[in-house]
C-alpha cells in the first residue's frame, strides 16, 4: 500500500512487498544503507508511489519505490528487457526509449515522473516477422555485432527520423532555418548519444540511411 | 541512490514552499539523478515540478522572448523564432549533450547544472564544492577540463553549460519566484557566484526560490555564432567555447557581445574586451589585443595551461569570422 505522507507525496526507501523483484536502482548501494533499510524493515512498511504508464499501448499501474528509474521499471517490474542498461548514467544510449514520441535516456529519469505518459520501447516497435523499416535495415546492412546497443540505436533512430521530418536542425546543419539533408555527417551527429562498443557505426549509418530512404 | 521523499508539485506555491523547507526541485533530472546515483547529491526530498505550466515560449511586448523554465533544450533549440532571431542560442543548445538529453533537459535545469569536475564526482577525493573545507584535489590534479578565469584557491571548476554562455552574450534575464510569492529578475552575471571561499554556493538563489523563466531581449542587429572546441566532434563538454554577437557599420565594429564557456566558474563576459573592440576597424592585431585583455588575469594549473592559447585562438577566429561575414 502506498504511504501517503501528504497530498501527492511519497517516500522511498521502504521494503517492497514480498516476492517483488528488487529494484535495480538499489544494487550496489544496499551495503551503504544497510542500517537505514534495516530500520524500514523493522517497520515492515512499504512506501511505493503509484504511477500510471501506457507502455506500448498497454496501460500499466505500478507501485514503485520513487528511486526506480524508468529503465528499471521497464526491465525489472514489467519484464520488458529489450531496453538495455549500459552505463546507467545517460552516456551510452542503450536505454533509449520514446516518451510521448520523444527519445530519452530511460536510465536518467524516474518512473514516477512519468505518471500519465506514453512510453514506446523496442518491444513496441516491431516483432519477429513484422519488423520496422529500421529493424529490417539493421539486419540487411549488418548494423550490429553483439547487439547490446541495438534496441537503443533503433529507438533513437526511429525518433531521430521523426525529428528530421519535423525540420529540426542539428549541430552540423549549415542553415538553421532550412531543411537538413540526411548526410553521413548529419546521421552521425544526431546519433552521437548512442555508443556502439563493437564500432558498427558505418553499418548503423547505412541502415539508418536506407530506412530513411524507404520511408521518404 | 539514497532514499528520499517524492512530491508532485501542483503549483509554484506548493513547490516553492516545499523547497523552502529543504526539498530540491527536480525537472528533467538528467544531471541531478546522475549525481544522486553517485550520491554526490543526496536530497532528502524531491519536488517534481514537471507538471507546472512553465513550458511555454512566449513573445514579450518589446519583441523579446520569455522562455519558460520547463521548456526543454530541444524545444528551445528548434523554436523557429530562436533559430531565426537568436541563432547563437540555437547553435549553443545543439552543440550540447545528445538528442536524448536535450529532449529531457530543461532551461532552468540547464542553468543550474553542476560542474563536471572529475573530483566533484569522485566522493573519495577532496572537493570544496561537494564537501566545504575538504580541500581541492583539482588544483594539482587532473585539471585538463577546468577553469583558467575566475578561480579561487578553493575551487577551479567550470560551469559546463553551452546554453548559458549564449544567453549571457544575449543579455538574458532570469525570472524567479520565492515561497512568499515575491518575484525578482536577475541577469545571468548576477545569478552566478564566483567560488571564492565557498564554492558550494553557486548562485544567489535562496532556498525555495524557483526559476520560472528566462527572458531574451529583442533581437539585435549583427552576426551571431557559437564556436565550441572539444575533445570529440559531438556529445562532449566544451574545453573552450565562444558565443559572439558582432555588428559592423561603415567598416567599424559597433557591437561585440562576447561570452565564453569552458574557461570559468560561470559564463564569462568581460566588458573591457568589448569596449576595446567597439568603434575599431577589425584587424588581427585588434583581436590579439582583445585576447590579451580577456586573458590578462588568466591562470592555468598545469594540465589546462593549453586553454590560454586555445581561448586566444578561438576568440581571434570567431572575431575574424563574424567581422568578415559582416563585411560581405
Amino acid at each position: 500500500m502506498p504511504i501517503i505522507v501528504g497530498p501527492n507525496r511519497f517516500r522511498s526507501g521502504g521494503m517492497l512487498p514480498q516476492g517483488s523483484p528488487l529494484p535495480a536502482a538499489t544494487y550496489g548501494t544496499l551495503h551503504a544503507y544497510h542500517g537505514l533499510l534495516l530500520q524500514d524493515r523493522i517497520n515492515s512498511e512499504t512506501f511505493p508511489v503509484q504511477t500510471h504508464l501506457t507502455i506500448n499501448g498497454t496501460q500499466q499501474r505500478l507501485e514503485l519505490d520513487p528511486r526506480t528509474t524508468l529503465l528499471d521499471a521497464l526491465r525489472h517490474h514489467l519484464g520488458l528487457t529489450g531496453s538495455k542498461k549500459g552505463c546507467d548514467h545517460g552516456q551510452c544510449g542503450a536505454c533509449t526509449v520514446m516518451v510521448n514520441g520523444r527519445r530519452i535516456n530511460s536510465c536518467l529519469t524516474l518512473a514516477c515522473m512519468h505518471d500519465g505518459d506514453e512510453v514506446t520501447t523496442i518491444e513496441g516497435i516491431g516483432q519477429p516477422g513484422n519488423l520496422s523499416d529500421l529493424q529490417e535495415a539493421f539486419v540487411s546492412e549488418d548494423g550490429f555485432q553483439c547487439g547490446y546497443c541495438t534496441p537503443g540505436q533503433i529507438c533513437s533512430a526511429t525518433a531521430m527520423l521523426d525529428e528530421v521530418r519535423s525540420g529540426w536542425p542539428s549541430h552540423v546543419t549549415d542553415d538553421l532555418t532550412g531543411d537538413a539533408a540526411l548526410t553521413t555527417e548529419e546521421i552521425s551527429e544526431r546519433m552521437s548519444g548512442n555508443l556502439c562498443r563493437c564500432a558498427a557505426y558505418p553499418n548503423i549509418v547505412e541502415a539508418i540511411r536506407k530506412a530513411a530512404e524507404k520511408t521518404a | 541512490m539514497r532514499p528520499f521523499e517524492y512530491t508532485r508539485a501542483q503549483s509554484t506555491e506548493t513547490a516553492t514552499r516545499d523547497a523552502a523547507g529543504g526539498a530540491m526541485f527536480i525537472a528533467g533530472g538528467t544531471n541531478l539523478l546522475d549525481l544522486m546515483k553517485l550520491e554526490v547529491m543526496a536530497p532528502a526530498e524531491l519536488v517534481d515540478i514537471n507538471r507546472l505550466e512553465l513550458d511555454r515560449i512566449e513573445e514579450t511586448e518589446d519583441g523579446g522572448l520569455r522562455i519558460g523554465a520547463l521548456v526543454t533544450n530541444s524545444d528551445l533549440a528548434n523554436d523557429t523564432r530562436v533559430r531565426r532571431d537568436w541563432p547563437v542560442l540555437s547553435r549553443a543548445l545543439l552543440a550540447g549533450a545528445s538528442g536524448q538529453l536535450r529532449n529531457k533537459a530543461t532551461t532552468g535545469g540547464n542553468l543550474l547544472q553542476r560542474t563536471r569536475c572529475l573530483y566533484f564526482y569522485d566522493r573519495a577525493m577532496a572537493c570544496n564544492k561537494r564537501e566545504p573545507g575538504s580541500g581541492c584535489s583539482a588544483r594539482e590534479g587532473f585539471n585538463r577540463i577546468l577553469a583558467i578565469l575566475g578561480t579561487s584557491e578553493h575551487c577551479i571548476a567550470t560551469h559546463p553549460s553551452d546554453m548559458a554562455v549564449a544567453m549571457r552574450a544575449l543579455d538574458a534575464v532570469v525570472e524567479t519566484v520565492k515561497d512568499d510569492g515575491s518575484t525578482r529578475r536577475l541577469n545571468l552575471d548576477d545569478l552566478y557566484l564566483l567560488p571564492g571561499d565557498r564554492p558550494d554556493r553557486e548562485t544567489v538563489l535562496e532556498p525555495g526560490e524557483l526559476i520560472t523563466a528566462v527572458v531574451l531581449p529583442a533581437p539585435v542587429a549583427g552576426r551571431q555564432t557559437y564556436r565550441k572546441v572539444r575533445d570529440r566532434a559531438s556529445y562532449a563538454f566544451a574545453l573552450v567555447s565562444v558565443a559572439g554577437v558582432v555588428a559592423m557599420e561603415d567598416g567599424r565594429i559597433t557591437r561585440a557581445d562576447l561570452a565564453f564557456g569552458g574557461v570559468a566558474p560561470k559564463p564569462w563576459r568581460d566588458p573591457q574586451v568589448e569596449a576595446l573592440l567597439v568603434g575599431q576597424t577589425p584587424s588581427e592585431a585588434l583581436f590579439e589585443k582583445a585576447a590579451d585583455q580577456l586573458l590578462a588575469e588568466a591562470e592555468g594549473f598545469g594540465a589546462n595551461d593549453f586553454k590560454l592559447p586555445l581561448t586566444r585562438r578561438t576568440l581571434v577566429s570567431v572575431l575574424t569570422e563574424l567581422t568578415q561575414e559582416a563585411r560581405t
